[in-house]
């Protein structure tokens, strides 16, 4: 039954137009919702009464580092899929998503250590919430790294997928750190189960920015995962045609 | 609104440096992964292009050679 759903999402020609028709939903979605959020996050919502002003980082922060994992395991997910079902397109969008991710998870990091050095004295810490999404950060950038060192895309997919597999590991470890192992970093506000521990002035903003982040991630990987089904099928007979009345409109 | 005067609001509460560092950096990040994706969208296009007009050239060309050798060789017999 699924299978028959999913069938024509299989077609790269299908994919590509699918994609190129909720582009520009996602993003002025993107646009609206993170302008809203931005625009409450720094002018309207209140100051923490423990951390002042430097509260206002928690807005990119946190979702910056939700998505980091979050993409994590859709990359994952696609590259199981590739290696089990010898799916080519979801070699693609792995490698669409993995340059998504790894900004995502160096914005996490950048605000995380402007926002540990004036609440714990330090840019940095080796504990282990840190250090753990450090490693989430290697493992895109080897990902990327091994879908770019073949020039056979099908062997990248696969050398870039096992690595994307073994580093699932990784995420339950970001995500229990701070319940594991005594650490510097707070624990979880919003990912409770149940009531989330803030208060709605706070929480508001907070989910306007996540989803408008979240928005920009969708429209992002259908750009790259277009780029990617064009690379890979660029001898193809429509996308030929395709390129070339695209091309001709532009002319005229 | 949480600010008096658009000091103040620069200001942050005396952590103005520190907010703003991860506002600009971010924003900055996600402006790079836009522009690359959509010009790295853009290169892949041209590229084809490029190779499908090299293509007809070579056809062209390949045509013309074939089309004057053609008489030369009537012209012979």
């Amino acid at each position: 039954m699924m299978w028959k759903w999913l069938h024509p999402y299989a077609n790269p020609e299908t994919s590509y137009h699918f994609a190129g028709k909720i582009l520009p939903w996602c993003s002025r979605l993107a646009f609206i919702f993170l302008s809203i959020g931005i625009v409450w996050a720094l002018l309207f919502a209140p100051a923490d009464y423990q951390q002042g002003d430097t509260f206002r980082i928690f807005y990119l922060h946190v979702p910056a580092a939700m998505l980091s994992m979050g993409i994590y395991l859709g990359m994952a997910i696609a590259a199981l899929s590739s290696l089990v079902w010898q799916l080519k397109l979801a070699d693609a969008s792995a490698a669409a998503m993995a340059p998504i991710g790894a900004t995502f998870t160096f914005i996490a990091l950048v605000t995380g250590a402007a926002w540990g050095k004036p609440m714990w004295g330090t840019w940095w810490i080796w504990d282990a919430r840190l250090t753990s999404e450090l490693i989430l950060l290697f493992l895109y950038l080897g990902v990327i790294a091994l879908h770019n060192a073949f020039e056979d895309k099908s062997l990248a997919g696969k050398a870039a997928g096992i690595l994307a597999l073994v580093g699932v590991i990784n995420l339950p470890v970001i995500k229990y750190s701070v319940e594991w192992w005594n650490t510097l970093h707070q624990g979880a506000t919003v990912s409770k189960i149940g009531q989330p521990s803030m208060t709605a002035d706070m929480f508001w903003p907070f989910l306007i920015c996540f989803i408008g982040f979240s928005l920009l991630v969708t429209a992002l990987i259908c750009v790259r995962f277009r780029t990617e089904i064009l690379n890979r099928n660029s001898m193809r007979p429509w996308v030929r045609e395709l390129v070339m009345q695209e091309e001709n409109t532009h002319a005229v | 609104m949480q600010f008096d005067s658009f000091s103040t609001f620069l200001d942050m509460g005396g952590y103005g440096f520190f907010v703003w560092l991860s506002y600009g950096v971010s924003i900055t990040a996600l402006a790079l992964l836009v522009f690359s994706s959509l010009s790295s969208h853009k290169k892949i296009k041209q590229q084809i292009v490029q190779r499908q007009k090299r293509e007809t050239k070579l056809r062209q060309a390949a045509e013309q050679q074939k089309a004057q050798a053609q008489p030369s060789a009537e012209q012979s017999s």
